[in-house]
């Protein structure tokens, strides 16, 4: 018996036969091009690149590679259709717009989780559950603020900022492209949107469902690319603002290039959040906390509670736990309605996930990883926790960005404070704990963005996220991410 | 835009679960829990247990019953339903002629299908044990009877102790009790305990099944004590509900009450089962728990002896659905007897 | 013999908790157009069916609080859906019972859906608007809400039967409130069609009820009621208004009377029927 059925002999012999969701839903194109002015229309170089599944490595679709023409062109129909059409748009005719998005989601939403599991490799449950339900709120509760932006707290008629270059990353793509276009669209701002390269399919079909909802042409451009097209988008200048998620290490180029310009600037980057476990915390809900905030869209997650700080007085048991419970994970066939955990978007991710892992161990940390069997073909890392880990640790400093927990202790609430503050990053902690003032008083102390108390990775339109320091600055949710796209 | 270069350089460290031979932390379950002799000791057992976080409990229940059983997991899961069954009547109207039907459907519960599984016991009042015993002869299903005042349990202890007393020389097997609610919500924890070691001790050798009545405990919290407290009293079995109330068995709580026998069974070394009774009406609910114990506590559990359905109308619906899962196609309620 | 088929005349009822019965006193009156033609005889509301209005309201009110603001958004949003479909049969009664033209009264029920999904949007964001956290002087995490108030009982504007009607009852509804509505007098039957409406929006049963009949007839009873939250005066003189507020003093109820010109972003409507709720809890090690 292998290791897992060992440690699994007394779980699970209900065994679950395999039920995939059919990848025919998400009615692929063998090609896309780039979506600008209203219509999908060629590359001007006619380049192409291919996007893969990374469950299998196969081939989804060929998608349009934009170069600094295309992207001229985009941000050209852009600023026509801000000048002519939208910023003479009503709020009232904005806000039914964006209602019309978000019914189509919802109305498309089995082949858009499709679509985004298969392009990005996360679980189906996740696509299905979370991904696109949020992305449908997101343009819901942006579509109420477009015929009420006196009331948003920016003065009575704020103007919005014109033309935005958006940049998403691959983790959460279509959710991305919602957090930006939503508030974006709501304030009275047109946008050019470029998908992250490995995952530019469900912004793809965004596309059709903009022009299902008859958005003036032009208001929305969506176009694909690498690197080199979202420097293009960047360094435009006729464009009015620029919004980014992605690494610390790209929004620092980002900001150096916009610095001496008149581009207005927001940023949401990386991060290496602390979950925080005091003794008196629920234990069993605690424990899914930590896997959720980990493992989670395989750890892929900006806000992912990397870092467990836990009561030295319960680090034991609660180590214990988690191990055992990392056991159960599900890890495979995305497409598989009971799958738990993914696979690694890219190659390259998993290059550095490895790398970093590895350097875990040669850094002396105790290192505990599900004896789950992986794929042959495909993008996999088996979900991983180090104990024992110091605060000067790498694992302990930098964003890993995969399913890889390090684990480190404290006695006080302030030292926990102190720890989990050591960091220049500053987007998410989660707090664990039955005592309402301490959590208070832990939360009020913190710096970071966003706080979780008894709980992990909860998304809300209605709800502002965003970090401090080096995770960036503006935010998107509630009242507060309509900033973005104002004139205010 | 190439590809990636491959990763093969990378070190891939040999992948291993935790072992004694690890530097680390190998850590044995808690200190055992000692036996009960004073409800200040019973109060500080509880009082160490951790709490619930209900939004917490909820969301985890919920998030199981995403999983997606097909097929011959189906399959299996309905048989396995099946088998947990406990053919429960508790009305006022119940007669021996109403019992004799209930008993001979549980021995077969499908007459022109004898692989299905008959199921776990038949359940009734105290009076009409002894007529489901005769009918049952020497068949495998069990004679769990309710007692103890059930449902509302609102009676001296001598009158408690008799019902079950009554019941077992009568013949039952298994003996379903009600704690005293009232004595718990009151905080009269040593009393609610005292009365679970004495129905404990007046079953002899016939199983205790003690039920929690979790639909007036109404907090996680409560139920994972109340658990506790019966755990520690001796029972077999935690339940759920009479069936009675408005309220009966739900997801989280189940939930809750399988992490309970979880660490019961860590700290004390022994296993109790659990079940769930009241508004499970269902195929489809009942694989819910059963994946909710597969993936709380496991395979041990998956066997009558450690999990049951306290269900009437469940019974029918599951035959259906097995037999759906070979015709490939709905069938019709009349299929099977309505009792 | 003429070959021109017979319509199916719709009869014009009440609607409460979720059920259309005429009402209680079997009563009905004569409704006619604006320009005196006979429209319909809709159902005349007794004290009775107020009160099982309110009952109704009542019992729905706590479940429509605890539902997320999501949800109740998305249900304003399909009654906008519903009524957009719908929109001919709208107008058509509007123009009747106005008076208007056929392109004024589709600009009306334009206007009127455009309320509506304006007052979809307002339900998750209000809470932003009038409520936030309050910086006390001491180690307290302090913050406000706003509470829907309850049962409110509103009568309705008299002459603008769908505009108004849609600003009076959703007004309420969107911030957690059940409604007990009287209808505009003379001109029901657009409130009436858009309360059919509902049925088919999702809109729990309760939350809207609508009772057609007199005004003065029907007001002091509502004024009256003691389990009603709150009342808007839109739809009787200010001389009435005054004697129903008298009323409604008994048991301290929120009185809401229109301002001469409200603009259309005002929020007053809204901030008429909700409390704030203010917690404390400390913050310490």
């Amino acid at each position: 018996m292998s290791d897992r059925q060992l440690a699994n002999s007394h779980l699970g012999s209900l065994e679950y036969d395999p039920a995939p969701e059919s990848a025919a839903i998400a009615k692929l194109k063998p090609s896309y091009g780039l979506f600008i002015d209203g219509e999908f229309s060629d590359a001007d170089s006619h380049e192409q690149f291919e996007t893969v599944n990374p469950a299998n490595e196969e081939t989804l679709s060929m998608v349009a590679q934009a170069s600094a023409v295309d992207v001229d062109r985009a941000v050209g129909s852009a600023r026509r259709a801000y000048d002519k059409v939208w910023s003479k748009t009503t709020g009232a005719q904005r806000s039914k717009y964006l209602f019309r998005i978000a019914r189509l989601i919802q109305e498309r939403s089995r082949e858009l989780a499709v679509v985004e599991t298969l392009d990005n490799g996360k679980p189906i449950r996740e696509s299905r559950d979370v991904d696109i339900p949020l992305a449908a709120a997101h343009f819901f509760y942006y579509a109420g603020w477009a015929d009420k932006l006196d009331h948003a707290g920016f003065g009575v008629d704020p103007k919005p900022l014109g033309v935005a270059g958006q940049i998403i990353p691959w983790n959460f793509p279509l959710l991305m492209a919602a957090w930006k276009l939503a508030p974006a669209l709501a304030a009275g701002s047109t946008c050019v949107l470029k998908p992250a390269e490995t995952t530019p399919l469900s912004a793809l079909v965004l596309a059709e469902i903009l022009e299902q909802a008859e958005l003036p042409p032009g208001v929305v451009s969506i176009i694909t690319g690498d690197g080199s097209t979202g420097a293009a988008l960047v360094e435009h200048p006729d464009v009015d603002k620029i919004a980014f998620t992605g690494s610390t290490e790209v929004g620092r180029m980002i900001q150096q290039r916009t610095a001496a310009s008149h581009k207005h600037l927001t940023l949401e980057l990386g991060g290496k959040g602390a979950n925080i476990v005091f003794e008196d915390a629920p234990i069993d809900e605690m424990i899914e906390g930590i896997i959720d905030g980990i493992f989670f869209n395989q750890g892929h997650v900006c806000c992912a509670g990397s870092r467990l700080l836990v009561q030295e007085s319960v680090a034991d048991e609660v180590l214990r736990r988690l191990v055992r419970r990392v056991e159960q994970l599900r890890v495979g066939d995305p497409l598989d309605k009971n799958t738990d955990v993914g696979a690694i978007n890219s190659a390259a991710q998993l290059l550095r996930i490895r790398e970093l892992t590895a350097f875990g161990e040669s850094e002396g940390a105790t290192r505990y990883t599900s004896s789950c069997e992986l794929p042959q073909k495909g993008y996999w890392f088996a979900p991983t926790v180090f104990a024992d880990v110091a605060q000067s640790h790498r694992i302990a400093r930098e964003e890993i960005f995969g399913p890889v927990l390090s684990v480190l202790t404290f006695r006080t609430p302030e030292e926990a404070v102190a720890k989990a503050n050591n960091t220049n990053y500053g987007l998410a902690c989660g707090v664990w704990s039955e005592k309402g003032s301490r959590t208070l008083w832990v939360a009020e102390r913190l710096r970071a963005g966003v706080i979780w108390a008894n709980t992990y990775n909860r998304f809300d339109p209605t709800s502002p996220f965003g970090g401090l320091r080096e995770s960036g600055f503006g935010r998107e949710g509630g009242r507060h991410g309509l900033e973005a796209y104002l004139n205010v | 835009m190439g590809r990636v270069a491959s990763v093969e350089q990378v070190s891939t460290a040999p992948l291993r679960l935790v072992t004694d031979q690890d530097r680390s932390v190998h850590i044995a379950a808690t200190i055992a829990v000692p036996a009960v002799e004073s409800e200040a000791q019973l109060k500080a057992i509880l009082t160490s247990l951790s709490g619930v976080d209900a939004v917490g409990a909820e969301a985890r229940a919920a998030k199981l019953s995403t999983r997606s059983i097909k097929k011959s997991t189906k399959l299996t899961a309905i048989e396995m339903a099946i088998s947990m069954v406990d053919l429960t009547t508790l009305e006022g109207a119940d007669t021996p002629g109403r019992v004799t039907s209930l008993c001979t459907k549980a021995m077969r519960p499908d007459p022109r299908d004898l692989t299905v599984p008959s199921v776990a016991a038949v359940c009734v009042y105290p009076d009409l044990v002894a007529h489901a015993r005769s009918v049952l002869g020497a068949s495998p299903v069990a004679v769990a009877s309710v007692a103890t005042s059930f449902p509302s349990g609102r009676a001296s202890l001598n009158v408690k102790l008799m019902d079950v007393r009554e019941a077992v020389l009568a013949g039952a097997d298994e003996v379903d009790m009600v704690i005293d609610r009232g004595a718990f919500l009151s905080g009269r924890i040593g009393q609610v305990f005292d009365e679970v070691v004495a129905v404990k001790a007046a079953c002899g050798d016939a199983h205790l099944k003690v039920i929690l009545e979790t639909g007036e405990l109404v907090t996680y919290d409560n139920v994972r004590r109340a658990s506790w407290i019966a755990m520690l009293g001796g029972a077999d079995f935690i339940k759920t509900s009479t069936g009675k109330v408005t309220v009966n068995a739900t997801l989280p709580v189940a939930l809750v009450m399988l992490e309970a026998v979880r660490d019961f069974a860590e700290t004390a070394g022994r296993t109790v089962g659990v079940k769930v009774a009241g508004g499970i009406r269902t195929s489809k609910d009942a694989i819910r728990y059963l994946v909710l114990v597969n993936e709380t506590v496991g395979s041990t559990w998956l066997t009558p002896d450690l999990f049951r359905f306290g269900a009437s109308s469940l019974l029918n619906d599951l035959l259906m659905q097995r037999l759906k899962q070979q015709r490939g196609a709905y069938v019709r309620a009349d299929e099977f007897s309505g009792d | 013999m003429s070959d021109a088929r017979l319509d199916v005349r719709k009869t014009y009822k009440l609607l409460i908790n979720g059920a259309f019965p005429r009402s209680e006193s079997g009563r009905s009156y004569e409704v006619t157009s604006a320009k005196g033609a006979f429209l319909a005889n809709v159902a005349q509301g007794s004290r009775k069916d107020v009160r099982d209005a309110v009952t109704a309201a009542r019992a729905a009110q706590a479940k429509w609080w605890n539902a997320t603001a999501y949800n109740r958004g998305q249900v304003i949003y399909r009654l906008a859906e519903m009524a957009e479909s719908r929109r001919d049969e709208l107008a058509e009664h509007v123009a009747l019972g106005e008076g208007l033209s056929a392109r004024a009264s589709q600009k009306t029920v334009s206007a009127s859906i455009d309320r509506m999904v304006w007052y979809a949007g307002w339900t998750d964001k209000i809470a932003q608007v009038l409520g936030g956290t309050n910086p006390v002087a001491g180690p307290f995490f302090n913050f406000s809400i706003p509470v829907a108030s309850g049962v409110v009982g509103v009568l309705c504007v008299q002459e603008s039967s769908l505009e108004g009607f849609v600003d009076a009852v959703l007004a309420p509804i969107c911030v957690g409130n059940a409604v007990v509505a009287v209808a505009s007098e003379s001109r029901p039957t657009p409130a009436v069609l858009l309360g059919e409406m509902t049925s088919s929006s999702d809109f729990p049963a309760g939350v809207l009820n609508i009772v057609t009949g007199l005004t003065d007839e029907l007001a002091p009873v509502l004024a009256a009621h003691e389990d009603v939250d709150g009342i808007d005066l839109s739809g009787v003189t200010p001389e009435a208004a005054d004697g129903l507020a008298a009323l409604g003093a008994n048991s301290i109820k929120r009185v809401y009377r229109p301002h001469e010109r409200e603009s259309d972003s005002s929020l007053r409507r809204l901030r008429a029927f909700v409390e704030t709720s203010t917690v404390w809890h400390t913050i310490g090690q």
